[in-house]
């Protein structure tokens, strides 16, 4: 019996030694990000998104590409195991990290390994910045917050502007001095700024603030959690500015319980929208409906795009699965910034500081569903 | 002044609902004179119950409150039952560390169950808002109810301790429980009720908090519970009409210090308040007034 075993021991050692043999003709790719904890949701979204454009990318032949999926519970610590996890394993490059606080953490080490990394969801400049082998897929705050005062000033959306931000969270903090300072350049009357924290229920104090002053449109660079209070309590206010937000607010609809009507009429700026009639978003929200039985969030398109973009930079390198993640890194580095890439969340370009240029989409929330406007 | 009197009247509605959880806290404390730090997230269980009654068995929201209140009842007296019951001996820091820990389980019990992202309430109250000064100040159906539910159980809670047999076995295991016990009283069945009592009050007092502000998380009741807390001390912890008072000034402190002094600040305003109070009266406002500590 002993023996039995021990051989069946031996037998599985060496299976697990062939496995590596077996799979070299692939480049391996790292993804890291929280497929378990609190922020669970993202980190499963871009996995989905990831796993829906490798299995294009493989059906086409050609370049073949297997990522491993590392979980680090949105938690630095365990985020740079979840780095040295997938480097054992021999990824060339990573795909991540979705939330901001891991990503400072693991960008850090991976800009002193050479490991490139194209993050789908870190979108603070602070995730880029002084580090050359790191790419954005989002928007940074700084770009969302000027979008969104270029869009409303284009549109002439509004006469007066009011402000409702969350001065504890530095991705609202981000998108809020980018939108003033466009705001003031472009000439738009921002009559009342008024912030809350994250412990923040009550929002009585805000929306009268904004009510008194006349603001015709309320600006929210928010998440859509606080967002869905302050409809709320402006309904039951009886206050009805438009009201104007930028990704955070995507999910507002998926809130259970929420009524819907209450956000009838908020435009928000968002890089993708599932309402696209673009050829490869149909194709893509497609497949994910087919795949997972959810429409694809954001977070999703964002990892799509993560995988076709990394695609089109081996490609344009010519890298091959015996490059080293050194040299993969370097020859990524000097092609990024030349190449363009249609993904579902528009066409990318890239600048060398790591920030992504397309344009964003607005859509309206009409009879509960999003709606692309201009 | 219109202005001022609408952040008031804001300032008014939300102190009723903190003066709401007060009234479960200083009940607790009052007989069985420990702090019940987990009676804010009571209060979320009740909010969650009444939300799954309606959402989705597709009960009226009236029914969904009943239930609620039920359920808390049932969760109150086990609470009591398994995890204070054995420490009745112990010191009193091991009950209220025993309090801290049994918040965070419930919070943790919540999550597994309802998951961790946002629900919305949806108010269980019909009655439209009330305008006043034509038209320019609006009091919420909420509102209304709420403060009519604090004046209710306010005076409910007085009569009972006074004149039932149930409420003065309660002044009595509060003013001494070796005494009562040789008394005839049976001290863990009257801390039990008291916890039952404490716990239904939580119920309403989640169904109405979440009827005003509807975000559902299972972190919902732990800042009210703390502002609660902090509106307790403040009346004078113990005393029923201190807690009522002591919570509606705490919301009118918090929202007029976030109107005129800084958005950021009124929650540093609302334990600024406590700390001075501590000092000019240790005992809070009607401490001392209120002899028996019910």
């Amino acid at each position: 019996m002993k023996r039995t075993v021990s051989v069946f021991f031996a037998f599985v050692l060496i299976m697990c030694l062939c496995v590596p043999a077996l799979a070299d003709d692939t480049i391996k790719i790292g993804m890291i990000g929280p497929l378990t904890g609190p922020a669970a949701s993202y980190g499963n979204s871009v996995k989905q998104g990831c796993e829906i454009a490798v299995e294009e990318i493989n059906a086409l032949g050609g370049i073949q590409l297997e990522i491993s999926y590392q979980d680090d519970q949105h938690d630095a610590e365990i985020s740079v195991n979840a780095y040295n996890n997938v480097m054992d394993w021999g990824a060339k490059m990573i795909v991540g990290t979705v939330t901001t606080n891991p990503c400072l953490a693991v960008s850090s080490i991976a800009y002193e390994e050479r490991v490139f990394m194209m993050t789908p969801s870190a979108s603070s400049l602070d995730a880029i910045a002084n580090k050359d082998n790191m790419y954005q897929i989002c928007f940074t705050d700084p770009a969302m917050g000027a979008h969104s005062a270029e869009y409303i000033s284009e549109h002439k959306l509004a006469e007066k502007i009011a402000i409702i931000y969350n001065n504890a969270d530095a991705y609202s903090t981000g998108i809020y001095q980018a939108f003033t300072e466009k705001a003031n350049e472009l000439g738009l009357n921002i009559v009342e700024t008024k912030t809350f924290t994250d412990e923040t229920t009550d929002f009585s104090v805000q929306i009268t603030a904004a009510k008194e002053a006349g603001a015709d449109l309320v600006f929210l660079p928010i998440y859509y959690t606080p967002a869905s209070m302050i409809f709320n309590q402006a309904a039951s206010m009886e206050y009805s500015p438009t009201y104007f937000g930028v990704d955070g607010m995507d999910g507002i609809l998926q809130v259970e319980g929420f009524d819907t009507s209450l956000a009838e009429g908020v435009i928000l700026l968002t890089p993708f929208s599932d309402a696209s009639t673009e050829e490869n978003v149909v194709n893509f929200v497609t497949k994910y409906v087919a795949a997972y039985g959810v429409i694809p969030d954001q977070f999703a398109a964002d990892g799509y795009d993560a995988v076709y973009a990394l695609y089109t930079a081996i490609n344009e390198a010519g890298i091959t699965p015996d490059t080293s993640y050194e040299d993969a890194c370097e020859s990524i580095i000097s092609v990024i910034t030349k190449i363009e890439v249609n993904g579902v969340t528009g066409t990318m370009t890239w600048s060398p500081d790591g920030t992504v240029t397309k344009d964003p989409k607005a859509v309206r929330i009409e009879n509960g569903a999003y709606v692309e406007i201009d | 002044m219109t202005l001022f009197l609408s952040y008031l009247i804001n300032g008014i509605s939300l102190g009723s609902v903190y003066a709401i959880i007060a009234l479960g806290y200083t009940m607790v404390y009052g007989i069985a004179k420990m702090l019940n730090f987990a009676h804010g997230d009571i209060i979320m269980v009740g909010a969650y119950i009444s939300f799954t009654a309606t959402q989705y068995w597709g009960l009226h929201p009236l029914v969904s409150v009943v239930i609620a209140m039920m359920v808390c009842t049932v969760l109150g007296i086990t609470i009591e039952g398994l995890a204070y019951r054995p420490l009745r001996k112990a010191p009193s820091l091991a009950v209220l560390i025993t309090a801290i820990g049994m918040s965070y389980f419930l919070q943790n019990i919540a999550l597994l169950i309802w998951g961790a992202d946002l629900k919305n309430f949806s108010s269980v109250i019909s009655i439209g808002s009330i305008s006043i000064l034509g038209g320019s100040i609006l009091i919420t159906g909420e509102t209304i109810v709420t403060i009519a539910a604090n004046i209710v159980i306010m005076i409910a809670l007085t009569l009972f301790t006074g004149k039932t047999k149930m409420g003065k076995a309660m002044r009595a295991v509060s003013e001494d429980k070796g005494a009562a016990e040789l008394m005839g009283i049976n001290v863990n069945r009257t801390i039990s009720v008291t916890f039952a009592i404490g716990s239904c009050l939580a119920a309403v007092a989640g169904v109405l908090l979440c009827s005003a502000y509807p975000a559902l998380l299972p972190t919902t009741g732990s800042m009210p519970g703390i502002k609660a807390f902090t509106a307790a001390v403040f009346g004078g912890i113990g005393s029923i009409p201190g807690a009522m008072v002591g919570g509606i000034l705490m919301g009118v402190i918090e929202i007029l210090g976030k109107a005129y002094v800084s958005t950021e600040l009124g929650d540093a305003f609302v334990f600024a308040v406590l700390i001075i109070m501590l000092l000019v009266k240790p005992s809070g406002l009607f401490g001392k007034s209120v002899r028996e500590k019910v």
